[in-house]
């Protein structure tokens, strides 16, 4: 740009890469630990690589036996893709339509910062009733439960980035089918929806990722493998006994792999979902 | 517009659902936290009776509250100002020209997809007081003579904290303000060097102005997010040791869910609501100065 300066280019140069390596560094490190034998891994001074590379957790991980720490992850990564998916759905559904309406009349515009409002709410705020009142429907410890809960939190985020996904579609588009005589759910079904397909699935994308993150509830309101999310699955394991750190590592690898290569694969959405908010204020 | 009945519904109709929802999972329980504040109730078992102000009096004369008041903020500021300053920082840097430059942005998206209680994991493993990568390598570099325990020091435990959180936390801000840096236009950025404006003038006077209202935004919601901490804080230390990370909302975990008492569990979350919700406002009104200062 500006500078053509070579002693400015090698500085930026140096910054990239001590950027680079502060990213990346950690991320490697859990993967080295993963594959690392104990001894490499309790050995003073430190070996960075291993001595041979042992893949024997991974196994352990993914292997099915009952009661093993294999069937507690699986189980656990199956209850966070079920409870995700769900919480997902049920998320889109009440703020497609609600974020189409506030996105089309304004006079409903104050119910949106409302909903957005919720959104600072701490979660300790709600958590003893929803503690009850799950518990009084026997719904404690129920994946459908944790996913109803997860709406506290995915709903006012999906209405928020669904308003400003509809804000660009043309009013104009909407009138001539009107005048053409279309229903108010044929408008939405063929018009609008296509239309708005990737805001709706970078939408879909953040509720998946926020879901998949979450913990608080889930560590409150799961007790066992039937509805025990992964984020508990691997706190639990890293707080019990387990003296081995590659196992933890390991888990930690399977448990990050979903939702970074959602990242990964899906970065421009991303970006540009991140920043929306934050641009247009 | 027509004002036929069926065109003033309709909005509210759409609207419905989700205000259903709502109403369901966060109304009812935020009033049911403000009733249960005011009694001594159990999590399990009584529905208690009601005693007026004596959870809040109690914790306005508990030293643990004020302790864990004080643990919050200074996680939060730190946090979100170490993240704030480095995200710019890398924004910057990311508008320069340079090799590779698309991959780097492209690596900012990694910490944040990490999965909060993965991240804790992670850098529980690399603070290990024994076998950890971080002593391992400033032994081997020489900066420190004898293993360290970080988290185990209520000196620093929260200052590994603040490095563990704003590691994962400062790409999004970094990512936020690149975007704000990309809607400056070319020809004013031209202009000012043409005018021979210097790197600090262009950064005050030309980004900044972009910078400020995204920047805010980023601000404000890191900030209730930090206040708000539990994940990180329960995963990596659980408030220890002695009591130096206990946030607020551990205090509350531990009031409400391990010693099971709802009531003044219930009062606590109330006032750290009220904290966020004071919080949040005050950005408000300094976004809105902040945004006529410029118009």
């Amino acid at each position: 740009m500006e500078h053509r300066n070579p002693v400015f280019a090698i500085f930026v140069h140096v910054c990239a890469l001590v950027v680079a390596v502060v990213i990346l560094a950690p991320f490697v490190w859990l993967f080295i630990m993963s594959i690392s034998s104990t001894a490499d891994l309790t050995t003073k001074p430190l070996r960075w690589w291993p001595a041979e590379t042992d893949w024997s957790r991974y196994r352990q991980l993914t292997e099915l036996t009952q009661n093993s720490r294999g069937a507690a992850l699986m189980s656990a990564l199956l209850n966070s893709v079920q409870v995700a998916a769900l919480a997902t759905l049920a998320a889109l559904a009440v703020s497609v339509p609600a974020g189409w309406a506030v996105s089309r009349n304004p006079s409903v515009g104050w119910s949106l910062s409302l909903v957005i409002g919720t959104y600072m709410l701490p979660p300790v705020a709600l958590a003893v009733p929803l503690y009850m009142g799950l518990a009084a429907l026997g719904m404690l410890n129920t994946k459908l439960g944790l996913a109803l809960v997860y709406l506290t939190i995915l709903a006012p985020f999906t209405t928020w980035l669904l308003k400003s996904g509809f804000d660009p579609i043309p009013r104009d588009i909407e009138k001539a089918a009107a005048i053409d005589g279309a229903r108010l759910d044929q408008m939405l079904r063929i018009i609008i929806l296509p239309l708005a397909a990737p805001a709706i699935g970078t939408a879909a994308l953040f509720a998946f990722l926020l879901a998949w993150d979450e913990f608080f509830y889930a560590l409150l309101f799961t007790s066992d493998q039937r509805a025990k999310t992964v984020t508990v699955a691997i706190a639990d394991l890293a707080g019990g006994r387990v003296a081995d750190y590659g196992l933890i590592a390991a888990a930690g690898v399977l448990a990050a792999l979903p939702p970074v290569l959602f990242g990964l694969l899906m970065q421009r959405a991303l970006i540009s979902g991140l920043t929306t908010g934050g641009v247009k204020g | 517009m027509t004002s036929d009945p069926w065109t003033r519904l309709r909005p509210w109709l759409l609207m419905l659902p989700l205000l259903a929802v709502m109403l369901t999972v966060i109304g009812w329980p935020m009033i049911d936290t403000v009733r249960l504040s005011f009694t001594d109730a159990r999590l399990v078992g009584t529905r208690g009776e009601f005693v007026g102000f004596a959870n809040f009096i109690r914790l306005a004369g508990s030293p643990a509250f004020w302790r864990a008041f004080v643990v919050t903020t200074e996680f939060a500021v730190i946090s979100v100002a170490v993240e704030m300053v480095l995200g710019v920082l890398v924004a910057l840097l990311l508008m320069q020209e340079f090799r590779g430059r698309n991959l780097l942005r492209a690596l900012l998206i990694l910490p944040w997809a990490l999965p909060t209680v993965v991240n804790a994991i992670l850098w529980r493993l690399i603070y290990n007081p024994e076998y950890g990568a971080l002593n391992a390598l400033l032994m081997q570099t020489g900066i420190i003579e004898s293993y360290q325990s970080w988290l185990g020091e209520p000196s620093r435990a929260l200052a590994a904290l603040v490095v563990a959180d704003a590691w994962k936390n400062f790409p999004l801000v970094a990512l936020i303000g690149l975007a704000a840096l990309h809607a400056v236009p070319r020809d004013i950025r031209a202009a000012a060097v043409v005018d021979g404006a210097g790197a600090f003038a262009r950064f005050r006077f030309v980004m900044m102005p972009y910078l400020m209202g995204p920047l805010m935004v980023a601000l404000v919601l890191r900030t209730i997010e930090a206040f708000k901490v539990f994940d990180i804080i329960w995963v990596m230390t659980r408030g220890g040791p002695a009591n130096s990370t206990r946030t607020l909302s551990i205090l509350v975990y531990q009031e409400a869910f391990s010693f099971q008492r709802a009531g003044s569990g219930a009062s606590l979350a109330l006032i750290v609501t009220l904290a966020v919700t004071v919080l949040a406002a005050l950005y408000a009104a300094m976004i809105r100065r902040a945004a006529g200062a410029q118009m």
